[in-house]
């Protein structure tokens, strides 16, 4: 079990060096020369000039690389070149948002996705079964930004049920206390805080969770199905068992392994959905800080979301497979 | 004599599949099994011998499969049951084990509570009751410390500990049938022996009848009292052990007795082989089945089906055949 | 050094990454005959095919349908109008007019050829690349294979939208190509591992080791030996790229990395450019996006029941 985590931990270190030489080529590669990127279009030549010696553009080129790594490893991803504010704390003022709008959607994904491939894979080949596939090929197939358009005008537009932008209606004046609008409402007691911020959390989390849920209704189908035919359940089938313990002990207890890995990778799509489904409806989170970045080529943000973005992604899917371990006895005690 | 414990009557099971026509898989087969006794169900793989154990205990699938005939035990019909009474006597009054020991077990449930979980459905122990019994039962099979090993998982196990594992499930409730489908064939040899003479000695001891299917004659001579020999759906023969082995009356069985190599056999004699497989078969309406790969087969074994032969020798021996082996052994002397 | 992976037998479900979910999909068997046939029986590989059929029949057929051109305006049509509204359908212009005055319907008809040139393009360039790093790295191991799969992890770990945005984000001027490129990198770590994964699943075979013991150079065993054999498994991820290919290509131009000329038509481009008009005249987007929304399940339809149909786990 430990050599198992040993080695895991082991393997993400050479993904995240490989990770920081991509982005410096890709910095490096940047219309114009890192420096005009960094400072802007409209830079003056002597800005350009003064922050290439200072970026150490006239080093060689393993210099300039490792530089690069010092200043990431020590969180100094330079200043937003449009606001002029360190890129981390913009970062960290947008973190609760996307957190908040992710965790909602996988939430969703999760607690819809299980039960419904488990349903459509009892009732396989069944009208249910097909309806299920169905609808679920069509979920992928669905521009995320365009089902956000959708829902925002039928459900906020046109029937005026919720709200269709933001995270907080105009005079509501919540205490900030982790960033979490839903948590903080119920945490200083203002309820009707909370309630507000929830009513706004549901049009960009049900965007947000169609493509995870689609996934994970079809994967848990086919691992169901996989697991029903396996000869540990028609053991335990043998054994005159009650369904209910067939069911849980049985065939979910092994079908929702690759499932969990499944909702690991899930984290890279809902980290690109993010970025579509904030513009839609102005959530202001990272989505957002990022689309602006791309609007406004704002480089040295752009060059700081990418690196967490990987990172984020990497270490989700670091734990999951560590979760992997402690579920499944064969990782655990081998 | 009094009615069997087991009695299948004209099992016949067909798998339909959408846009293919129709397989008949198991094809009218009728036999008894009594209290106590141990009945073996031979064949080569196809011959339908699992799916006749699948279709007595009820566990093939609902969908495309149809099975028609009766399986009748203390005078019920299995086969008309509803589901919640078939659940209430799997496990308890007839239960089974399987080939593979390693995917027969839940891989992520320890093995314990693999025990434990038919003892407290069909004795309605409590936990810590069901848990010693379930040491008990470990023991009983010949695993080692079993109180450690009830925290263990399958994959920690050997082969042939996983099958006692299994074999102490199926015999947990003391059920008066056990089906074992070829229990050891995915073993070593070594283990495999070892396994098959804790079958033996358990089902002796609890009083439980054994239907032992297996392609595997050693396994028949060593254990059955009586054998059914299946081919292509249907018995072709059944006889009680010493009978079958000293004067086999259909060629199927004469084939399958003479490509075992025998120690007392000619040095440097070839081992004979029944020629093609089952994908030869030709339908039983209107024909023999076996008639393309048998030796003694003419036209009329390709033209009509064979009539079943009855002798009434007190184990009901019955040959499907036109053309039976004589009487007289040809070739072996003893019995077996 | 990277042990060879050996493809994963049904039975054992052990955790797997993305990285190893592409190799089980190399292990699937080639498109036989047998295959073929079931998949011609199979109504939603027909449903696929049907539509992809019909895309590219309108794609082909496009500048003979279309009544207009892309770029011609059509200022007469806004004559009763007050300024902001687009015109509705009326005789002569099915589907009204965009936003600029052009006719949406030929719009719409020569927009097909565009969005399957940028998926067609970002699919063959995504597996020429990832073609040669996967059989590079499958047909010569060592270290050419560490280094090139680590490189392919690290593309896999970045979020793939995210690798789009930033590839998309090196032009100074985002362009048709600039969007089929950052559309074709997501795809080349993917095409990569799965041709590596073929490569490696038949070094060991035995009409490799044959061909080899025969004689046969290294180049042309991995060329008319090995390569043929992968083809089945790469036909089935290229399909459903094709899908992602178009709706990742829509996702960069609503986040303004698209083509920056304003007389492209391009479904993606338009339902993106759409955005703006949606109160006034919803048909501006709600064309292209169902157009979108239909290939891309052609796409994914056939790209999966051709996966079931080359690979036995898949068949139930």
């Amino acid at each position: 079990m430990l050599r198992f985590i040993v080695r895991r931990l082991l393997q993400v270190i050479p993904t995240l060096l490989l990770l920081s030489v991509l982005v410096f080529a890709w910095l490096r590669s940047l219309p114009g020369g890192p420096a005009t990127a960094l400072l802007g279009e409209r830079a003056t030549p002597e800005r350009v000039e003064e922050l290439n010696r200072i970026l150490g553009l006239d080093q060689p080129i393993w210099t300039q690389y490792l530089r690069f790594l010092g200043r990431v490893l020590t969180g100094d991803f330079g200043t937003s070149s449009i606001t002029g504010e360190p890129v981390l704390t913009e970062i960290g003022r947008a973190m609760p948002a996307t957190i908040e709008l992710s965790v909602a959607a996988l939430a969703i994904a999760v607690a819809l996705g299980i039960p419904l491939g488990y349903l459509a894979a009892s009732y396989r080949g069944r009208p249910l079964d097909v309806s299920v596939v169905v609808v679920t090929l069509v979920g992928v197939s669905v521009p995320v930004f365009f089902l956000g358009y959708v829902l925002r005008d039928f459900f906020a537009v046109d029937l005026g049920l919720l709200p269709p932008s933001g995270r907080t209606s105009v005079g509501i004046d919540a205490t900030s206390v982790t960033g979490f609008a839903v948590l903080d409402g119920l945490l200083t007691r203002e309820f009707d805080a909370s309630w507000d911020a929830l009513t706004h959390l549901v049009l960009p989390a049900v965007t947000l969770a169609t493509i995870p849920l689609a996934v994970i209704t079809r994967i848990t189908r086919a691992s169901v199905l996989d697991v029903v035919g396996s000869d540990f359940v028609r053991t335990a089938n043998s054994k005159g068992l009650a369904p209910g313990t067939i069911r849980g002990r049985h065939v979910l207890r092994n079908a929702l392994l690759p499932v969990s890995t499944t909702i690991g990778l899930q984290t890279g799509l809902l980290l690109g959905g993010a970025v579509l489904t904030e513009r839609v409806f102005v959530w202001g989170g990272i989505g957002t800080l990022l689309a602006d970045s791309i609007t406004l080529r704002d480089y040295p943000r752009l060059q700081a979301l990418l690196l967490l973005g990987a990172l984020v992604y990497v270490l989700v899917n670091l734990l999951v497979d560590l979760s992997y371990a402690v579920i499944d006895p064969r990782v655990r005690l081998s | 004599m009094s009615a069997p414990l087991l009695s299948v009557r004209d099992l016949r099971v067909t798998f339909r599949r959408r846009g293919e026509p129709d397989t008949v898989a198991v094809d009218g087969v009728s036999f008894d099994v009594d209290a106590g006794q141990v009945v073996g169900l031979v064949g080569e793989s196809g011959c339908g011998k699992s799916v006749t154990s699948m279709a007595i205990t009820r566990l093939l699938p609902t969908r495309g499969v149809r099975v028609e005939g009766s399986v009748l035990m203390d005078g019920e019909d299995l086969l008309r049951l509803p589901e919640s009474q078939m659940r209430a006597r799997r496990g308890k009054d007839l239960s089974m084990v399987f080939q593979d020991p390693l995917t027969s077990l839940n891989p992520v449930v320890p093995i314990g509570v693999q025990v434990t979980e038919v003892l407290r459905r069909h004795r309605g122990m409590d936990k810590a009751a069901a848990r010693t019994e379930a040491a008990e039962l470990l023991e009983r099979v010949g695993i080692p410390d079993p109180t450690r090993r009830l925290d263990s998982y399958p994959h920690q196990l050997s082969g042939g500990m996983r099958q006692r594992a299994l074999i102490a499930i199926a015999l947990a409730c003391r059920p008066r049938l056990l089906i074992a489908d070829e229990p050891t064939t995915a073993l070593d040899v070594t283990i495999q022996a070892q396994i098959l003479e804790l079958l033996a000695e358990l089902v002796r001891e609890t009083g439980a009848a054994l239907v032992m299917i297996t392609h595997d004659l050693g396994v028949v001579a060593g254990l059955c009292e009586k054998v059914n020999v299946l081919y292509g759906g249907r018995i072709v023969e059944r006889a009680g052990r010493h009978e079958l082995f000293s004067a086999p009356r259909h060629p199927y069985t004469d084939g399958l007795l003479r490509s075992v190599p025998r120690l007392d056999a000619e040095p440097g004699s070839a081992l004979e082989a029944i020629r093609g497989s089952v994908v030869d078969n030709l339908p039983w309406d209107s024909a023999c089945a076996f008639a393309p790969r048998c030796p003694r087969a003419d036209e009329l074994c390709r033209e009509a089906t064979p009539p079943v032969e009855v002798s009434d020798d007190g184990a009901g021996r019955l040959a499907r055949c036109h053309h039976p082996v004589p009487a007289v052994p040809t070739m072996t002397g003893g019995a077996a | 050094m990277t042990a060879p992976t050996t493809p994963s037998t049904s039975g054992q479900r052990r955790f797997r990454r993305k990285s190893e979910r592409i190799d089980d999909l190399a292990a699937g068997r080639s498109l036989s005959a047998e295959a073929l046939r079931r998949l011609r029986r199979d109504p939603v590989a027909l449903t696929g095919a049907a539509i992809i059929g019909v895309f590219v029949l309108v794609s082909l057929a496009a500048p003979l349908l279309a009544p207009h051109g892309a770029t011609e305006t059509f200022p007469e049509l806004q004559e009763n109008l007050r300024p902001g509204q687009i015109p509705g359908p009326q005789p002569g212009f099915p589907l009204g007019s965009d936003q600029l005055g052009r006719d949406f319907l030929s719009r719409m008809l020569l927009a097909a050829r565009q969005t399957l040139l940028v998926g067609v393009m970002a699919t063959l360039i995504g597996l020429s690349i990832g073609m040669v790093i996967g059989v590079l790295a499958g047909a010569f191991g060592g270290w050419v294979d560490t280094v090139l799969m680590r490189v392919t992890d690290v593309m896999l770990a970045i979020p793939s939208l995210l690798l789009a945005i930033s590839v998309a984000a090196l032009a100074a001027n985002p362009s048709q190509t600039t969007v089929i490129i950052a559309v074709a990198v997501v795809s080349v770590p993917i095409f990569a591992r799965l041709l590596r994964g073929s490569m490696l699943a038949q070094r060991e075979a035995d009409h490799v080791v044959a061909a080899t013991a025969l004689g046969v150079k290294r180049p042309a065993v991995v060329l008319r030996h090995m390569l043929p054999n992968a083809i089945g498994p790469v036909i089935v991820q290229a399909t459903l790229t094709l899908a992602t290919a178009i709706l990742d290509a829509a996702a960069l131009s609503f986040l303004g990395l698209g083509d920056a000329d304003p007389g492209r038509a391009e479904w993606g481009l338009m339902l993106a450019q759409a955005q703006s008009y949606l109160e006034v005249r919803p048909a501006l987007a709600f064309f292209p996006a169902i157009a979108i929304i239909v290939v891309a399940l052609g796409f994914t339809l056939l790209g999966e029941s051709l996966r079931e149909a080359i690979d036995p786990k898949g068949r139930r």
